[in-house]
């Protein structure tokens, strides 16, 4: 397919009024950003829950003061109950994956840049897009009320393995209400991102403005392209099994709970259902989930990295088609989950050839990354800081990969720290680092004004440094037998082990902090910082080539013509060492 | 001109841009759709593995409610052919395409209230939603069908509403999707009808 | 800035890599048959990954060391070999390692999980539920009694639902609260889970399976060396998965004989 033909109107009218521009948006610019905003939101309480939990397994019996207020059953006196402990994982865990990951790296600068990256004027559905962030805020609204509720949130993971998430209350406290509420908001949001997903492919595929070829778009356009064709599919799995979660608590239904058990000494009326089947549909889901939450951050970090070396990469159609291979891969492998699960053992070694082979595309995207810096002339900045940071952490988080994509080795390391560890690395801070090197980067675009470069590059190295503390040692206590989800180490073999946490727990808490820098910094900049010219890196996509922030229509009404792909840096420009893919000189 | 009482269509089919995009996101939709009941299935025959399923035998009104799904993707065929060919000072097709898309609404109505009939043949028999894995499918199956199917009524309603508006445009692009949607409802209402009659 | 960058992640890369050569991590001692095949495989793994880690990592570093805050005028350039050769390097390098992890590491999975028990393993059933693991021998008729979830009575000790009055079977069936085992003998373990999921995982012996509610799952071992061993929960389970844990006593052949006729004293 190549270029679309030029669009013959205004997809919507201009904004008029306050709750038409800034609340109910058709505008792909807002939307976008009421979709960082949400994450912005969801990641400071998350990161808030993650310090509780850090707090509690050093200083199980120090009371946290205030959180009784909170709530008085989960912390009596502030001490946090063992049940209370899995409550702020599950909601620590849920919000990350879905309310942070999923949303501001995709939905959020997405929805931003991928019109403009392209030539279009907005969406595909300005009114599916709209409605795409309402549902997913209507969702988080949904799975913050469990914090509220008498029963509290649930306690059974961001995994929600049946039967003890489908029995009901039973089963223990924050398993009533606190469940449900949890699987109704995820299938609310499983809406809200088909919806999403649907406006990016057929922009993608359509609204192309004249010149834009497939191959003449970003690498980030690819990824988010990509990345919205993975999650299609794998909301549209994730969906029914909440649907049938939901009957089998609240109907009386089977599906995943077999005859015979005895929960708080009831016999409980269920049978047939399997435990197994839960855990297929969820991770069927949740293995393209992370890839989700990885693939916009390599788009991103590729396109700052590009602008910040000033020469193209060794190949993007390299790591276009490599970032295609890992999706196509990644429906392969979710056994990889499962291994020690019961399931057939046969399987897992069905399963553990793909999650091995993944590694050859993750590793040809490493290598191009690095075999382009050689030669390069690279600029220092907090953008690229984070990119550069991300490029490591994306090698630590892969490696650890290894270990966990061998059965005979998972069988001593599943449900460890090592795990804990490896996740992590790869979402919570190489995904994170994606979205900050984002944001560094396209801040000026978005708001008009520059952010203050010295905050910037001491957010850095708090985090970067901080997060290697944190995160490492997680690997070498999985090794020693730490197991995973437990509010208190008890064992006999923990004691040893425990300084380690508290340094764990300490960096944590300076990391955490850090990221205040980051958030005074956003603010600040926001309303004092200095104005942004059109193109502060000398970068050449089409983003850059409009106003800093862009006027409501992008690009006033014209139609970019496209002449070449984004990669013109190191040439001899009538700019400088780049030339835009809208400007027809030719070098 | 068109005659006062229809809308006039503009911008016929062909068209890039967000027509096409149109047509795209109808089919991205349709494959989402899918992968929903693949998953759907795929529970089933997990479930299944218990074994602890008793035979349904269908009520015959889960034939007569397929026939007239059947009839109702030809009518909406013939509405949007009747539509298209409405383009231009031409009116004559445009009525006509109005009187089979309520015809399709029609009958889509009857298949949601024929499937209503059936649910309660199955509770009359006292097959309820958890009365066994059998009839857990048979609800959900049919429930999410029938709520997309909804979905597509509206849509239905939505576009008899606009091109019997007077001065309403609106995009042939619309039609289609929504055409390509009813038909795809058949399709899935097909699938389903095999998988509920011969493996519940 | 950039050299900054590039000695911070050497320093970094360096003190990760620090407590894996020197063998700072403790991994408890084997006390299994099969654990070595893991061990081996876990170390050869930690080789190619530690190669793997610092190789990335330490380029890495180089290459901002040397491309950053360059001159004034400096031309840019391209690494010899293109993409091509990185794309090269990461099948052959990856694909070598991956076709050998991969087809090693079968063995140790197969010595667990492809090998049947042995026809004279000792049989023991376990139950996991919420929070403590109970086990069951099947005593001198050599055959366990059926369960009967109704007729559990945690209050009385019947934690397996045993029906004494009317399963003759149940009545020699030994129930106890700590799994021992006597030492060089194939263990055939079963494994019943009572209410939710839960997971059978001992350090030493290197084994760890998850017990699925609904279906009967097993796994077998042989203990080499005699001591107490923690056996811990690593299936969430609800709010005591903390401290659901039990003890796995390996004794010697005689030791054991003596504690199960006490332990069936005791029923």
């Amino acid at each position: 397919m190549e270029e679309a033909v030029v669009q013959p109107a205004h997809v919507h009218a201009p904004p008029e009024g306050f709750i038409r521009k800034h609340i109910f948006s058709l505008d792909h610019k807002v939307i976008g950003k009421q979709y960082y905003g949400l994450a912005l939101v969801a990641v400071f309480m998350g990161m808030a829950l993650s310090w509780l939990m850090r707090f509690h397994l050093v200083w199980p019996t120090t009371k946290v003061p205030g959180l009784d207020l909170l709530s008085s059953t989960g912390a009596p006196g502030g001490v946090i109950t063992p049940e209370y402990y899995l409550s702020l994982l599950t909601m620590h865990g849920t919000l990350m994956v879905f309310f942070v990951l999923t949303n501001a790296p995709f939905a959020g600068f997405g929805n931003y840049f991928l019109p403009i990256q392209i030539g279009a004027e907005d969406m595909a559905f300005p009114r599916f897009n709209m409605m795409s962030f309402w549902v997913t805020f209507v969702a988080f609204l949904v799975l913050v009320l469990a914090f509220v509720i008498p029963d509290g949130p649930p306690i059974s993971g961001w995994t929600a393995y049946a039967p003890l998430s489908a029995v009901g209350k039973d089963a223990g406290p924050g398993l009533a209400w606190g469940q449900s509420l949890w699987a109704i908001s995820i299938a609310i949001f499983c809406v809200g991102q088909l919806l999403g997903s649907l406006n990016f492919i057929a922009t993608t595929l359509d609204l192309r403005t004249k010149g834009m070829t497939f191959m003449r778009m970003p690498i980030c356009t690819w990824a988010w392209f990509i990345t919205s064709a993975i999650g299609l599919l794998a909301f549209a799995v994730l969906l029914p099994a909440c649907l049938l979660l939901l009957l089998d608590r609240m109907a009386g239904t089977s599906f995943f709970i077999p005859s015979g058990l005895v929960i708080s000494d009831r016999l409980q009326n269920h049978a047939g259902g399997s435990p197994l089947l839960w855990q297929h549909l969820f991770w069927f889901f949740g293995h393209p989930e992370v890839y989700i939450a990885i693939l916009p951050a390599v788009g991103i970090v590729s396109h700052v990295l590009i602008t910040n070396m000033r020469k193209p990469l060794l190949s993007a159609k390299v790591i276009i088609y490599s970032m295609m291979s890992i999706g196509f891969l990644s429906w392969m492998v979710w056994g990889h989950h499962m291994f020690v699960s019961g399931m057939n053992p046969t399987s897992s070694l069905l399963f553990s050839f793909p999650t091995l082979t993944i590694t050859i595309p993750a590793t040809i995207i490493t290598l191009i990354w690095l075999g382009s810096l050689y030669g390069a002339n690279l600029q220092i900045n907090a953008a690229s800081l984070f990119a550069l940071g991300f490029v490591s952490m994306f090698v630590s988080g892969g490696v650890s990969g290894f270990f966990l994509a061998q059965p005979s080795i998972d069988i001593y390391l599943h449900a460890t720290y090592f795990v804990v560890g490896h996740f992590h690395m790869v979402m919570g801070v190489a995904a994170i680092f994606g979205i900050l090197s984002g944001t560094y980067f396209w801040f000026p675009k978005m708001s008009g004004r520059m952010m203050n470069e010295s905050l910037g590059k001491l957010h850095f190295w708090i985090t970067f440094v901080g997060t290697y503390c944190i995160f490492m040692p997680f690997h070498y206590l999985g090794m020693a037998g730490n197991v995973r989800r437990y509010s208190s180490f008890v064992n006999d073999f923990m004691a040893p082990l425990m300084p380690v946490h508290k340094f764990i727990s300490i960096a944590a808490f300076v990391t955490g902090g850090a990221q205040f820098i980051f958030l005074f910094n956003l603010i600040y900049s926001r309303f004092r910082g200095k104005q942004a010219p059109e193109n502060p890196w000398n970068a050449t996509s089409l983003e850059w080539s409009i106003p800093s922030p862009p006027p409501w229509d992008n690009f006033g009404g014209k139609h970019p013509v496209i002449y070449h792909d984004p990669y013109q840096y190191g040439v001899k420009g009538s700019k400088g060492d780049f030339v835009m893919q809208d400007s027809p000189e030719q070098v | 001109m068109a005659s006062g009482n229809y809308a006039q269509v503009v911008e016929p089919s062909r068209f890039g841009g967000p027509d096409r995009a149109s047509r795209s996101g109808i089919w991205v939709g349709i494959f989402a759709i899918t992968m929903s009941f693949a998953a759907f299935t795929s529970a089933l025959y997990v479930r299944q593995g218990s074994g602890d399923g008793t035979h349904i035998a269908l009520p015959s009104v889960i034939y007569a409610n397929t026939l007239a799904l059947l009839l109702s993707s030809f009518t909406m065929e013939m509405s949007r052919r009747g539509i298209a060919r409405g383009l231009g000072p031409e009116a004559f097709g445009l009525r006509k395409g109005m009187v089979w898309l309520v015809v399709t609404l029609v009958l889509g109505l009857a298949f949601v209230a024929g499937q209503y009939l059936a649910w309660r043949y199955l509770a009359a028999q006292g097959l309820y939603l958890a009365t066994n894995s059998n009839s857990s499918f048979f609800y959900v199956f049919t429930a999410m069908h029938g709520l997309h199917l909804l979905g597509g009524i509206a849509a239905l309603v939505y576009l008899i509403g606009r091109t019997a508006g007077s001065n309403y445009r609106f995009r042939q692009s619309l039609f289609d999707a929504t055409a390509i949607y009813w038909h795809f409802m058949d399709v899935l209402w097909l699938y389903l009808l095999f998988v509920i009659g011969t493996r519940l | 800035m950039g050299k900054f960058f590039a000695v911070v992640l050497t320093l970094i890369a360096l003190a990760s890599a620090y407590p894996i050569v020197t063998h700072m991590y403790v991994q408890p001692v084997d006390i299994s048959t099969h654990g070595h095949a893991i061990d081996e495989q876990l170390s050869d793994t930690m080789a190619e990954a530690g190669f793997a880690f610092l190789g990335a990592q330490l380029l890495l570093a180089f290459f901002v060391w040397r491309f950053s805050n360059r001159k004034n005028g400096s031309k840019v350039k391209h690494l010899p070999g293109g993409a091509k050769l990185m794309v090269a390097t990461a099948f052959i390098f990856v694909g070598t390692e991956v076709l050998a992890l991969g087809v090693l590491g079968q063995k140790a999975w197969a010595e667990v999980y492809f090998t049947a028990p042995k026809q004279d393993a000792l049989q023991i059933q376990s139950q996991a539920g919420q929070f403590a693991f109970y086990f069951r021998y099947p005593g001198a008729d050599g055959k366990f009694a059926p369960l009967h979830p109704d007729k559990i009575d945690e209050g009385n000790g019947n934690y397996f639902g045993l029906d004494l009055a009317n399963d003759v079977e149940a009545r020699d069936d030994i129930v106890t609260a700590e799994l021992a085992i006597p030492v060089n003998r194939e263990i055939h373990l079963l494994m019943h889970a009572k209410d939710v999921g839960h997971s059978f995982y001992v350090r030493e012996l290197r084994i760890q399976q998850d017990f699925v509610p609904g279906l009967d799952l097993s796994v077998h071992f042989t203990a080499t060396k005699t001591g107490k061993y923690e056996i811990v929960c690593t299936q969430l389970c609800g709010l005591g998965h903390y401290n659901m844990k039990a003890y796995l006593n390996v004794l010697s052949q005689d030791d054991f004989d003596k504690w199960l006729k006490e332990k069936a004293s005791e029923q």
